[in-house]
């Protein structure tokens, strides 16, 4: 019983803050390393800060969309509800990593090799884009997140309906997809973190799959 | 009839240290290393430091980046074969490192490749050849003609290094064993052991690594085997004992830690060409004008130089006058 009331205070006063620190924390953490790179001191970046940070970046956000798929079974398995009220700004944290690092690859990489040129930098993306699949691949998933950050407003389930928002809101499973498969193709050789990433999106996913079949035949049977 | 050629990358009799300066040299690294034996290490070492850099002027980087020179500092003469840019400094050389064998990230190998024991080395020699079987690395290696090289490191992933490799030339090495003419390729494999390499328990390429070249290539005068640099034994996430060296090849081709040398008819497997054929070729020459499938090669991100620096890719790295005649008549593009 001392449980159950320990986790209502936490479902009601601490999960929101709770989880919205702990969201920001990497990007705090890397801040806070670029200050002390900017600034002469020892930082944890490495001799290659720039691609330490896409990296960085690139793997949070992928993480933290993976912990946005994990909600559903994780309130399916324990049954625990409040944890809903915070899937949708996990999700948007992963919209707001995507965006850090898409910008840090356009204004770190692009941007100056272009010799800070912005045309210069367009036309890199142009040629990185159509050339090279993992950036291709990239593209499309940030892409495919965006209608899924500007929607992930009240109003805007209001305005929408609930039912067209959430069938919006099933391009989170091909855009994770694509996510994996740019870490993939952007690794050198075989790696183990695309496989890893791939392996609990699979499980994520094949848990969806289960349940709706679950559910299809469980209808069926009502039916007849 | 000998024509010699005067080449860019040659320094001139006036740039070379004087006799009596390299003489004293020694004596102070001599003095260093007796310090050093009385325990007076960190007094040895930075008297050796304050020589390192008034012989060579050439050492634009840091010298507080330098190692410390110890009683195993190596004894080596200096050559022409330097480059105009600053030298790596010598904790981005041994701290950005790609060692798969000891995992993926460019800090596992400076972590993990300490676990590596490298004596005693030995490596097998097969093939055609007239001498072949297995000899110890100081049987290989003379280290009484140790010579030091300042080579650019074009890394395939399109970063840059410049290093003091400390080493004999290859073509030294491989003519003692006598190949037969029978030997048109030279194939390398590194050292395995599962137990002191974490990183192969996933096959990120197919273990063992191996790289080859073409005899003629072997036999030019850049291709080096090192043993040390900045002054030192190599750090085994560098290769120690022994490596590769082929400044004008993408860095794959320099081969680490080798445990076989083979003299073979056919060109030999080498890793990354077996991993991704498409990516990366046999020759893996430096070449700005054909692109990796993934990124440009057209320049590279210097490292250990300030945050953004870069520079233009060169043909053959900056090497061309050395090694274009080799390649005479192939499509570089066709053969990647």
């Amino acid at each position: 019983m001392a449980r159950n009331a320990f986790l209502r205070v936490v479902g009601q006063h601490w999960l929101k803050p709770l989880t919205f620190w702990l969201l920001a924390l990497p990007g705090l953490w890397l801040l806070w390393q670029w200050v002390l790179l900017l600034t002469g001191m020892p930082h944890a970046l490495g001799f290659n800060p720039i691609e330490t940070t896409h990296r960085f970046l690139g793997d949070t956000a992928i993480r933290i969309l993976l912990i946005t798929l994990a909600i559903t079974p994780f309130r399916d398995l324990t049954r625990w509800l409040p944890i809903m009220k915070v899937r949708r700004r996990i999700g948007l944290a992963a919209f707001w990593y995507a965006l850090a690092h898409v910008l840090a690859y356009l204004g770190l990489d692009l941007f100056i090799a272009a010799g800070m040129s912005v045309s210069g930098a367009l036309a890199g993306l142009w040629e990185d884009v159509a050339e090279r699949i993992y950036i291709t691949l990239g593209m499309i998933a940030f892409i495919l997140l965006i209608p899924l950050a500007v929607t992930s407003f009240n109003a805007m389930i209001r305005l929408m309906g609930p039912r067209p928002w959430q069938q919006l809101h099933w391009l989170v499973y091909p855009l994770a997809i694509i996510a994996v498969l740019h870490h993939g193709f952007m690794a050198k050789g075989n790696q183990i973190m695309p496989w890893v990433h791939g392996g609990i999106l699979a499980l994520l996913l094949g848990y969806r799959l289960v349940r709706t079949l679950r559910k299809r035949s469980q209808a069926k049977a009502m039916a007849s | 009839m000998f024509i010699k050629r005067s080449r860019s990358w040659q320094g001139r009799e006036a740039d070379v240290t004087p006799h009596n300066l390299y003489l004293d040299r020694r004596r102070i690294m001599q003095a260093g290393g007796a310090l050093a034996l009385t325990g007076l290490v960190g007094c040895g070492s930075s008297e050796s430091q304050a020589e390192n850099t008034a012989a060579s002027n050439t050492t634009l980087a840091n010298s507080t980046t330098q190692p410390e020179s110890s009683a195993s500092g190596l004894q080596y003469r200096e050559t022409a074969y330097q480059v105009s840019d600053p030298q790596t400094p010598y904790d981005a050389v041994t701290g950005y490192n790609n060692f798969y064998e000891f995992g993926t990230s460019k800090d596992d190998p400076a972590r993990y490749a300490h676990r590596m024991s490298v004596t005693p080395w030995s490596i097998e020699v097969e093939g055609h050849a007239a001498r072949t079987g297995t000899f110890d690395l100081e049987d290989v290696i003379d280290y009484n003609a140790l010579e030091e090289r300042i080579y650019r490191l074009r890394c395939v992933e399109a970063w840059s290094m410049v290093i003091p490799w400390i080493g004999v030339p290859l073509a030294d090495v491989l003519r003692r064993f006598e190949p037969t003419s029978d030997a048109r390729y030279v194939a390398f494999e590194t050292y395995l052991n599962r137990s002191e390499m974490r990183g192969t328990r996933f096959p990120v390429l197919d273990w063992p690594y191996v790289e080859g070249l073409r005899m003629d290539e072997a036999m030019n005068e850049l291709a080096f085997l090192a043993v040390g640099l900045y002054g030192d034994l190599l750090p085994n996430q560098n290769g120690a004992p022994v490596r590769l060296v082929v400044p004008w090849k993408y860095g794959y081709k320099s081969i680490k830690s080798i445990t076989k040398i083979r003299f073979v008819s056919e060109q030999p497997p080498t890793s990354w060409n077996i991993a991704a054929p498409n990516e990366y070729g046999f020759y893996s020459n430096v070449n700005p004008n054909r692109a990796h499938p993934r990124w440009s090669q057209a320049s590279e991100r210097v490292i250990g130089g300030s945050l953004f620096s870069r520079r233009d890719t060169e043909m053959f790295n900056g090497y061309g006058e050395q090694v274009a005649d080799l390649y005479a008549g192939m499509d570089l593009i066709e053969n990647h």
